[in-house]
């Protein structure tokens, strides 16, 4: 029997447009679709699969905002069992080391956990690190950026992928913390008969104080950093044009050598 | 921009948030491709079917959703709005489990209708003939009881996905007598003496098999009779009045993109130095375009609503189907006067919903029909 908990968040519709509030340059929710993080889709996919090939359980934990309920069933919907949300005005602005600092707490709460499974990062903040900081905080080994995830017996192996570093695999007991990569899996969509199922399925929803984190810890104003303004993108600058004057290839391959992309 | 909907709870969100979300990541990107190639959309059906949505107004004990037709129809425009040929494939799939459904017999539910709603089976609806199209009840094929079976010689045209499906809900004639003497078969796709002709070369929905039905001697056992011998007709314009409202439902789908494409043109398309949004002559195009699509849904709605609470609707399905599917084709006729000479090229696909857009004022009973209809329950005041 493994026990799963995949950490997931509601995060802007990456099709609509995503900008950052006025007023204190946090995200501004009303201004696009929410939805499920779909990097948290191949987290609980993968989770879903490990259930599927013996026994578990598997628990969906979020910290977000009330709508963020939305992204829950929809996890629910796709066959997680139960969810932990933890949802205070307190957390509105929290930066990464508290956010899992409250992902940390959450957990402490739930029996048994074997493994915890993440997305490598979010689509919206990607600051990348929240899977690294809750595993030291709960002082489990951390096995990130796994594009293959294997469960045999009480270990766990992932094949790591990064950039520049090739594949790594890494092996540790469980209880342990996994980080996938969008390479991982291609998530299921949810059925309408799941759809009816999630309905029923419990979700715990926890405040700070219930996880007996002072509101004081977390927050914008209790933030380590802060963004003080934002511009967006440029446009896109016109490439490097090559004309083919018989030394095409020759040409390419000089701007390719040049940019260190071979 | 995604259609506005006021739905009734949050897994009727969730079921609309699901078909979109199907309609956007598999459905449209590939409909252009399908469409050129005349390839039937096979795998998407099943994925449709994996995901519930082959069922959706059907009990839930034989594997149905249970949703009302209010929400199964929104569901369904979702799925046109990304793909016209598997949004009426759906309608018509969810048609073809009608009879079964609502005159099958306890122990004939128990046996199809899980697969069918579950979408492993595809079906399809088999009522006209060459020469009984309007006229339905002129129909001639003909099925001669021969001990358990019935022996069915005749032709059946404009079945869509003929060919394709694993079943027809089929209409035939067990008696000479007129309208009394038509009964309803549920016939498997496999059966000897059943085959498809050649698929018809259509203007649009290419993606979409429609070819006739050629029945030799076909044996198709008695077991597979739906109803009454003689409640076929019966049998056949029930289920049509709920699958116009389906087709009203794909319409106004097809509608909806082709005025999402509009605006998303005329919002970039600049001429003058000004974006060509900003011209009256345009934004009053596109008005009155929004003003046809959010209409037709309007109506189509309040026939579904008085279905669902068990009121008549025959007149207002009708009425939300003439209406819907003439608003359709000025709508994306108008979407190819917005996008100009652009709109009547293949690079975009307007001219393809244009197309698309012709038929379903032809099909599941022509817009003249609707008018006869709707006329019939006025005469009868």
């Amino acid at each position: 029997m493994t026990n799963i908990v995949v950490l997931v968040k509601q995060v802007p519709d990456t099709y609509s447009e995503r900008k950052l509030t006025e007023t204190d340059h946090t995200l501004d929710r009303e201004s696009a679709d929410a939805v499920l993080d779909e990097i948290n889709e191949r987290a609980v996919e993968e989770a879903l699969k490990i259930k599927e090939a013996g026994e578990g359980e598997v628990t969906v934990l979020c910290v977000g905002p009330d709508r963020a309920t939305d992204a829950i069933r929809k996890a629910l919907s796709m066959g997680a069992d139960k969810a932990v949300h933890v949802s205070d005005e307190a957390l509105h602005g929290s930066d990464l080391v508290a956010t899992s600092r409250v992902i940390a707490a959450a957990i402490g709460k739930l029996d048994s956990v074997d493994l915890v499974i993440a997305g490598n990062e979010a689509s919206d903040g990607r600051g990348g690190a929240v899977p690294a900081v809750v595993a030291e905080l709960l002082g489990l080994p951390q096995l990130t950026h796994a594009h293959h995830l294997a469960v045999e017996g009480s270990t766990v192996k992932v094949d790591r992928e990064t950039a520049d570093e090739g594949i790594t695999h890494l092996e540790a007991n469980l209880p342990a913390l996994v980080s996938v990569t969008e390479k991982i899996n291609e998530p299921r969509y949810p059925s309408f008969k799941g759809i009816m199922a999630a309905k029923k399925k419990p979700v715990e929803t926890y405040t700070v104080a219930d996880l007996g984190i002072d509101a004081g810890e977390v927050g914008l104003t209790n933030a380590w950093s802060a963004v003080q303004s934002a511009s967006p993108k440029p446009p896109r600058q016109a490439g490097e044009r090559v004309e083919d004057d018989g030394e095409g290839g020759t040409k390419i391959a000089e701007y390719l050598v040049g940019q260190k992309l071979v | 921009m995604p259609a506005e909907r006021t739905l009734p709870n949050t897994e009727a969100e969730d079921l609309i948030a699901l078909a979109r979300e199907i309609a956007r990541e598999e459905l449209a990107p590939v409909a252009g491709e399908f469409e050129q190639a005349h390839r039937f959309p096979r795998e998407q059906f099943r994925l449709l079917g994996k995901s519930g949505l082959l069922g959706l107004p059907y009990p839930e004990r034989w594997g149905g959703g249970d949703v009302p037709y209010e929400v199964y129809l929104q569901a369904l425009e979702e799925i046109a709005s990304a793909w016209m040929s598997v949004g009426v494939g759906m309608s018509v799939h969810t048609m073809s489990c009608f009879a079964l459904a609502y005159y099958g017999t306890e122990q004939q539910r128990d046996r199809w209708l899980p697969d069918m709603l579950s979408g492993q089976l595809l079906g399809a609806y088999a009522l006209s003939e060459p020469h009984a199209g309007s006229d339905a009840a002129a129909l001639t094929t003909r099925a001669e009881p021969d001990g358990e079976h019935y022996v069915v010689n005749g032709t059946k045209a404009w079945i869509t996905h003929g060919g394709e499906a694993d079943y027809y809900t089929t209409m035939v004639r067990t008696d000479p007598d007129g309208s009394k003497g038509i009964s309803c078969l549920l016939v498997d796709a496999g059966t000897d003496g059943l085959s498809a002709a050649p698929p018809e070369q259509k203007m649009g929905m290419t993606a979409s098999t429609t070819a006739q039905l050629v029945f030799s001697d076909a044996r198709v056992e008695r077991e597979r009779l739906i109803g009454d011998e003689g409640s076929g007709l019966r049998i056949a314009l029930d289920s049509l009045a709920s699958g116009r409202l389906g087709i009203a439902a794909c319409s106004v789908g097809l509608a909806q993109a082709a005025l999402d494409e509009a605006v998303a043109y005329a919002t970039q398309r600049t001429q003058f130095g000004t974006p060509i949004i900003d011209f009256q002559g345009i934004e009053f195009l596109l008005a009155d375009m929004a003003a046809a699509v959010e209409s037709s849904r309007a109506t189509y709605l309040e026939a579904a609503r008085r279905k669902d609470r068990g009121l008549p609707f025959g007149r207002q399905a009708s009425i939300a189907k003439l209406v819907a599917t003439d608003s359709a084709m000025k709508v994306t006729t108008d979407a190819v006067q917005v996008l100009g000479g652009a709109g009547y090229t293949r690079d975009f696909p307007v001219e393809r919903y244009m197309r698309e857009a012709k038929v379903p004022q032809i099909f599941e009973g022509t817009n003249q029909i609707q008018r006869m209809v709707i006329a019939r329950e006025l005469r009868r005041g």
